[in-house]
């Protein structure tokens, strides 16, 4: 085994950098569609891209094999309204979807998403993914079809209803998707963090043909020269908090979503919005996911919940034959029973700990949800497996739930990950095109994004888009003088050896955001939020010290998190309202979601200026006749080469 | 008896192992590869086990054991905050994680 430590000890000094370090030396590629992220949004945009025939890069920070939110898994494919046992209509799935949250949703995103997920689906499994009981191994399973062998969750179909959630093998599409690209020919640039847009002839506002970008090994500096470029690098992470050593505290996401997305967005001219959006942190202790909500091992929406003494617990239970009702996730407001439970517990009638009852549940729906749902849910294959190592067997043991004991996510943690989504770039036209001529956006960079098969169907219907925009245009003219600026910025740390560290950067921009943008909202602690940021960039930012490639890449990251916070602070002052779906609670506007502010608040740089505005609820028009007018070419799932 | 160098080196960051390399490594660096932070850097010797030099960043996904085709070759170590428990339904023996 070899840490730095036993190394150094052993030989006598560190080790030397590995790999060959050219800062500041320039690599120019050219290409018709840039893809920058390769997550699943940014996969499928680059593999639909290059289906039209056209030269595409898709560059990664990380590896594209496993890199982002759903590369190591998923476990559910949502709202799959086409498929051949599903209950519901497309369309009508899509504007329900449209109108949740108050109406703080992204109309484009539900409509290509519910018309095309089937679709995307079908042609995963032929790139190799797995999506269906082919080996018989649930046989028997509430919600298995013996035709087509899907396994349907029981979410929003505790009595059958729908069948519109596929219960799926997710660890198998990210290295299916990264293969099926390399085979249509995408030139993939892995450990390459984007740190910046081309604006045609380096003017703020004007035609985005390209990126720059930092390889976080070598140090060198990439030129992307393209026709169009999609964004596919989720959103801003570890805004309010930001400790690694409190590991199993925002692990839903990697420190790679950074957020670097939205600023090279912003920057670049194009319009945010929702960007105030946020919402307490769910922690996640115990072996984390926070998906769940911390105490995720157990609490599974289909485990049962009990407490020491196997009492259950009268909290909601989302498996089959649940009374909860249908659409109650999309639409209700969180409960909290938990409030309940604790009051419970102080005066005796529960005791802790609390224990996910899985030998109580069938056998079949409980190797189901072990071994698949939570087994191939993002990160979890190594938490089960961690369990199974140890001698954990859910058909005996319960497994603990850490509900109350863990304690709760302090007020000022608060996180733009959650349910309705987060802030993004303002998708302007059904092209999904951001309000810059050849830009577009998808999965966590559009406003009140969703999940997986979102970012998915927004990746692959992004790439044909602009795969047929590039082939209409020309490249743009490039200006060496925006290429100037950004090296100095992106460079500025390596050029010091002492000053401060990128970490102490995030803390310090997190505990801005703590204090002044968390449980307690007026304009003058974002006031003080924004002079503290503000200063933090023009005293502490130059001190920023780096001494090698991947410190550079965690310093440039450090500079996204904190021009995110800036963002969401300005967001934050244009709203003059509380807002029940955005989370939002002005203490000097506290009338929550009064009509006259039902809109979006949107924001763009101009001129090196900050410009709000707005967008009516529903400016996407009607979503089926638009969809169809925009897509009368589309053939459904591919069968070309 | 000659003592060993003792050298000034600053904290471990913490978490400081989340994977232990066995005798069984060979080097090939396919976890280094995987890596969604880069937690990693390749021996500097060839044929010996990567040198984890960011475990403070490490996202816990376990790409890189499941990257490994040498079995026992790479074990993961969850940090001690972190190792679950569970009960034995019918005794009430409370076990935890070992690593």
């Amino acid at each position: 085994m070899t840490s730095w430590q036993e190394y150094l000890k052993k030989e006598g000094h560190p080790p030397v950098w590995p790999y060959p370090v050219n800062y500041e030396k320039e690599v120019e590629i050219e290409t018709d569609v840039l893809v920058l992220g390769g997550g699943i949004a940014g996969c499928w945009a680059a593999i639909s891209a290059a289906r039209k025939g056209v030269r595409v890069a898709l560059v990664e920070k990380s590896a594209t094999i496993r890199s982002g939110a759903g590369g190591p898994g998923v476990d559910h494919w949502n709202d799959c309204c086409n498929n051949p046992h599903s209950k519901v209509n497309a369309d009508e799935w899509a504007k329900k979807l449209s109108e949740s949250n108050g109406g703080y949703t992204c109309g484009m995103a539900r409509q290509v998403q519910c018309r095309e997920n089937y679709d995307t689906l079908l042609e995963l499994e032929k790139m190799g993914g797995k999506i269906r009981d082919v080996d018989d191994e649930y046989k028997g399973a509430e919600g298995r079809f013996d035709d087509t062998k899907f396994m349907f969750s029981p979410r929003y179909n505790y009595n059958h209803e729908v069948n519109g959630v596929i219960r799926v093998w997710g660890s198998t599409f990210k290295p299916a998707l990264r293969k099926e690209a390399l085979r249509l020919g995408v030139k993939i640039y892995d450990r390459v963090m984007a740190t910046g847009l081309l604006n045609e002839d380096g003017v703020q506002g004007k035609r985005v043909i390209g990126a720059m970008g930092l390889n976080n090994r070598t140090g060198e500096f990439m030129i992307f020269k393209s026709k169009a470029t999609i964004l596919c690098m989720a959103g801003p992470g570890s805004i309010w908090v930001f400790n690694t050593e409190m590991a199993g505290i925002t692990t839903f996401r990697s420190r790679a979503m950074s957020g670097d997305g939205h600023v090279m967005a912003f920057r670049a001219g194009a319009e945010m919005t929702m960007m105030e959006k946020s919402q307490s942190l769910n922690l996640g202790t115990g072996f984390k996911h926070n998906w769940y909500g911390g105490a995720g091992d157990a609490s599974y929406e289909n485990i049962h919940i009990v407490d020491a003494n196997g009492k259950p617990l009268p909290v909601p239970y989302e498996g089959w034959g649940s009374n909860l009702g249908q659409m109650a996730r999309v639409n209700a407001p969180p409960r909290n029973p938990w409030e309940i439970v604790r009051d419970g517990v102080l005066k005796g009638e529960y005791a802790l700990p609390f224990y996910g009852d899985f030998p109580a549940m069938p056998d079949v729906e409980r190797r189901i949800t072990w071994g698949l749902m939570i087994g191939e849910e993002a990160i979890c294959r190594i938490i089960t497996d961690s369990y199974n190592k140890s001698g954990f067997n859910p058909a005996r043991d319960e497994l603990q739930n850490y509900q109350l004991i863990e304690g709760r996510s302090q007020p000022q943690w608060r996180s733009v990950d959650g349910g309705g989504g987060r802030g993004g770039i303002l998708i302007d036209d059904w092209n999904m095109r951001t309000t810059l001529e050849g830009l577009y956006a998808t999965g966590d960079q559009l406003p009140a994004s969703g999940d997986h098969n979102l970012a998915a169907t927004t990746g692959r219907y992004s790439g044909r888009k602009a795969a047929d925009y590039a082939k209409q245009v020309g490249q743009g003219a490039v200006s060496r003088e925006q290429i100037a600026k950004e090296k100095v910025r992106v460079y500025a740390p390596i050029k010091k050896d002492d000053g401060i560290d990128w970490k102490e950067l995030h803390f310090g921009t997190s505990r801005a955001m703590q204090f002044f943008c968390s449980e307690y909202k007026t304009e003058l602690l974002f006031k003080m939020g924004l002079d503290t940021l503000n200063e933090i960039e023009e005293n502490y930012v130059p001190r920023l010290f780096a001494l090698d490639p991947h410190q550079l890449m965690c310093c440039n990251e450090s500079l996204s998190a904190l021009a995110c916070s800036q963002m969401i602070l300005q967001a934050s002052v244009a709203r003059h309202a509380s807002s029940k779906f955005l989370d939002f609670r002005r203490i000097d506007y506290p009338e929550l979601d009064p009509p006259e502010w039902n809109k979006f608040m949107t924001m763009k740089m101009e001129n090196g200026k900050l410009i709000t505005g707005e967008r009516p609820f529903g400016y996407w028009g009607d979503m089926k006749k638009n969809y169809e007018a925009y897509n009368k070419d589309y053939t459904g799932v591919y069968n070309g080469k | 008896m000659a003592k060993d160098k003792v050298y000034a080196c600053p904290n471990v960051v913490t978490p400081s192992r989340p994977v232990i390399f066995t005798d069984k490594c060979k080097g090939c660096n396919l976890c280094v590869e995987v890596c969604p932070v880069d937690v990693y850097i390749p021996h500097p010797e060839k044929g010996k086990a990567p040198i984890i030099l960011h475990p403070d960043e490490c996202w816990y996904c376990g790409s890189c054991v499941y990257a490994c085709n040498i079995p026992g070759a790479i074990e993961f170590n969850w940090p001690l905050q972190q190792r679950g428990y569970w009960k034995n339904k019918t005794t009430g023996k409370v076990t935890r994680v070992k690593s």
